[in-house]
């Protein structure tokens, strides 16, 4: 087990470094020059343009400044924006609220879903697992945007309940509305994945096994059916967790929620590279670290399955 | 049974799809009668994140601008007409357009209670103006004498004072230019040359970030990507006192978040409605709609570079293109009347402007237009492309416009998105255009010179078109040495017609304001540069 978590430790070297160059390469090849644009219509002053690009390193080739990143990264320096702010800052306000909402979805998505899901299952062909079935579709295929702007509509337009956009992005009861918003999509695929794995091994020979011994149906349902389902569900949750902190640009926009997603929608239209790759760096070490978890949980799940 | 549960499932389903578009459009009109203020009541106004820190000559784009505006005051300023007023001038005396005397008022002071001197101006101004404190409106001091010592073309400065600068007493200082500029006191108004007390030079960084300034409202606080706080001071010296308590600017990304927050009451006034709430908001917000021409405006360029666009009878051929643009229906349906059809150069309101100077050229007569396209030549290629920006919501309009030439003349026009503003901005200011491009001017000052001289002289640095007229530009040289501002609107006046015989830039439409206010507050105008005029808003007793 522990050798096991070493060597996925250190093979998470590669690929952070792979994507923080893959990324830095790519923001460089973005065309259009950032301090350029600073001036927008209005005419440049050469001399003032040259100068701030001198003063930002942009003047130095694209390689030479990916060494200094990397150098002052690992020295916990994630650069500075073009506003000259510290990127670390930018992270670190934006972090807190993303990790909020992620996790107010991901709790939402978890509960709503995998309950859903297994008395779906339990139910098979009943109305209550048809009425899953649309519900789920109806979910999928509703793009976010449209979800936003209808619960914004309802809840707050008509009904009043709240106020059309986050007003205090770290406020946790105004954050129920873009999670519900943000966690939904991934609600309907973990309910249809809890539900098919548990029509799956409802019919398992364990599961016979343990109502032939008596054991009573809270019993075999909750430690044996539910735990052996639970490893696709686990799987998706795991990589979905990442997707809820980088992919929440739609909703934070909706929403107007200060988070990952937004801070990372202004540095894109800034071609902040410094910005950019600081997210991204974050990015990747959380998907790093919930598939890490993922494969150790399988080994909790099912006692089959052994790490060496 | 099985197919009735189906059914059932099926019927609920559908309830649910129509409550969900049934709840699609809403919205109150509500009145706004005048009732109790509250003069310490605070308004929120849709901002986003400046990109810079807060110092006067750093703020380029609108957002880190206007605030600043609010932080800072300078000699002069403009009233929501867009006339120049005095602030800390007392009076700005000359008698060439070349060389000032400043007289400043006594009693104005700094948020942190020193003294606005004329020590405070010159220091100021030095500091800007120096290349190496990476100012974006640096180039503002250029007219200034000894400019080019502290921001040479290449290399260091050779000293950090500008020779053009003198204090004479705590009230008083002279300005020496390099030349007469008959409308240097229009410039004054730019925020750039307000002043800055002593403690900001010790650490400019940091007074970036938490500025002082003179202005009608003090800094409180900055949460970054979230909102800028501003009260108002009370030992505010200017005309314009605040009739409210202060100001948040609240950072929203998207256009269409504030505008529901508006509707709703959580958000006081609006900056700009956006594009798809913009055919209902008049209804939405009934007197609380603004609808008003502001000083800016959009033309398309052709690319005077490209030898096929070079030639006496070329000029025929552009203003029959302009002629088959039908400004009036586009502005109308597909713009949703956010924009007022041009006929000059010029947006109203700035000094010099003279309706029609364009002319017939700007009125849309196919059968005119295909005769002149004819008689110059026809189109090269019969073919034109306009490059544009894609993330500005222009696409509607460059479609509808190359609709219209095409109907109109048969010569076939095409949209040229790029994916962003830099990338567009790229290819325009490397000359690499091949035949049209979308400009746009927002003046930084209310004279024509600014839309004139800055845009068309030849070799000007915002001369997308790459346009050149010797006869331009020797109107543009009287009219610059020009003593009193009348005479150089006058003469650049003159200047103007020159583009309507050459047509560089088809003129298409100038801006609006389409703006609107909450419940919570009453008094909102805008001013000519579609700002509110954030001093005068009153927020009502709740």
């Amino acid at each position: 087990m522990g050798r096991f978590v070493i060597r996925r430790l250190l093979q998470m070297i590669p690929v952070f470094l792979g994507t923080t160059f893959l990324i830095f390469f790519m923001v460089h090849m973005l065309p259009g020059d950032p301090v350029r644009a600073m001036w927008g219509d209005k005419a440049v002053d050469p001399a003032q343009l040259a100068s701030i690009r001198h003063n930002l390193g942009l003047d130095k080739p694209w390689y030479e400044q990916y060494l200094t990143y990397m150098g002052h990264l690992f020295q916990g320096d994630f650069g500075t924006t073009m506003g000259n702010r510290k990127v670390l800052d930018v992270i670190t306000e934006a972090l807190p609220v993303t990790v909020r909402l992620a996790l107010l979805a991901f709790v939402f998505e978890i509960v709503l879903g995998v309950t859903i899901g297994l008395f779906a299952g339990l139910r098979r062909g009943k109305s209550f697992d048809k009425g899953t079935l649309i519900l789920t579709l109806l979910l999928i295929s509703i793009p976010v945007p449209v979800l936003g702007f209808i619960f914004q509509t309802v809840f707050a337009t008509q009904l009043r309940w709240v106020t059309p956009t986050v007003q205090d992005s770290m406020n946790i009861g105004q954050l129920v509305l873009p999670a519900l918003v943000l966690g939904s999509l991934s609600l309907a695929y973990v309910a249809r994945l809890t539900r098919t794995s548990i029509v799956e091994n409802i019919r398992a020979d364990y599961i016979r096994t343990a109502v032939a011994k008596g054991l009573p149906r809270r019993k075999v349902i909750g430690t044996h059916l539910l735990r052996n389902s639970m490893i696709p569900v686990v799987t998706f949750l795991g990589t979905d967790l990442g997707a809820l902190m980088g992919g929440a640009i739609v909703t934070e926009g909706i929403f107007n929620v200060k988070g990952v997603g937004n801070a990372l929608y202004h540095a894109i239209n800034l071609n902040e590279g410094a910005t950019i790759s600081g997210f991204v760096v974050v990015l990747v070490l959380v998907y790093l670290a919930a598939s890490l978890i993922v494969d150790l949980l399988y080994a909790v799940l099912d006692p089959r399955i052994r790490y060496a | 049974m099985r197919g009735a549960s189906q059914a059932k499932w099926v019927v609920a389903a559908v309830a649910v799809a129509l409550a969900a578009t049934a709840c699609s459009s809403g919205g109150s009109s509500g009145s706004s009668g005048s009732g109790a203020v509250n003069a310490q009541g605070v308004f929120s106004y849709q901002s986003a994140e400046p990109q810079n820190p807060l110092q006067p000559a750093n703020a380029m784009e609108n957002q880190g601008g206007r605030i600043t505006m609010q932080l800072f005051k300078g000699l002069v300023d403009f009233d929501p007409t867009g006339k120049p007023r005095n602030q800390v001038a007392d009076k700005i005396e000359t008698t060439d357009a070349q060389h000032y005397t400043v007289t400043l008022k006594s009693g104005w002071t700094f948020h942190d209670g020193t003294p606005v001197t004329a020590q405070s101006f010159v220091d100021s101004w030095n500091w800007s103006a120096n290349v190496k404190n990476n100012q974006i409106n640096s180039d503002w001091f250029k007219d200034i004498a000894g400019y080019t010592d502290v921001h040479p073309e290449k290399g260091d400065p050779t000293t950090d004072k500008m020779s053009g600068l003198k204090v004479v007493d705590d009230t008083h200082f002279t300005i020496e230019l390099t030349g007469p500029v008959s409308y240097f006191q229009y410039k004054l108004g730019y925020v750039a040359f307000a002043p800055l007390p002593k403690v900001f030079f010790t650490d400019p960084a940091k007074y970036g970030q938490n500025p002082i300034g003179d202005g009608p409202y003090k800094f409180v606080s900055w949460e970054h990507n979230k909102a800028i706080t501003l009260a108002s001071y009370d030992k505010y010296a200017g005309v314009d006192k605040p009739k409210n308590g202060g100001i948040v600017f609240r950072n929203y990304t998207q256009a269409d978040a504030a505008y529901k927050d508006l509707v709703s009451d959580s958000l006081d006034v609006l900056d700009q409605v956006d594009p798809t709430d913009l055919a209902s908001y008049k209804n939405d917000l009934g007197d609380r709609a603004v609808d008003q021409v502001q000083g800016a405006i959009q033309n398309i360029s052709f690319a005077m570079y490209q030898p096929e666009w070079q030639g006496v009878d070329k000029a025929k051929v552009r203003q029959g293109l302009s002629m088959a643009i039908d400004r009036d229906t586009i502005t109308k349906t597909v713009l949703h009347g956010s924009r007022q059809p041009a006929d000059s150069w010029v947006a109203p309101g700035a000094l010099g402007y003279k309706a029609g100077t364009c002319g017939d050229f700007c009125k849309f007569d196919p059968a005119k237009a295909k005769e002149l396209i004819q008689a110059g030549g026809g189109v090269p290629n019969n073919k034109i492309t306009i490059v544009y920006n894609a993330d500005g919501g222009h696409k509607e309009w460059v479609d509808a416009v190359c609709n219209s030439i095409r109907q109109s003349t048969g010569v076939d026009c095409l949209g040229d998105p790029k994916p962003d503003f830099k990338t567009a901005r790229d290819i325009i200011t490397k000359k690499q255009v091949t035949s049209m491009m979308r400009t746009g001017w927002v003046q930084d000052y209310s004279v024509n010179a600014n839309y004139l001289r800055d845009v068309y002289g030849t070799g000007a640095s915002a001369n997308d078109a790459g346009y050149s007229s010797a006869d331009f530009d020797k109107l543009a040289a009287q009219a610059d040495k020009a003593t009193t501002v009348d005479k150089t609107a006058d003469l650049y006046q003159q200047a103007e017609t020159q583009l309507a015989k050459d047509m560089p830039a088809i003129p298409l439409w100038y801006y609006k304001t389409n703006s609107g206010y909450s419940n919570n507050v009453q008094n909102v105008k805008f001013d000519n540069v579609g700002n509110p005029v954030y001093t005068d808003v009153e927020v009502k007793q709740k």
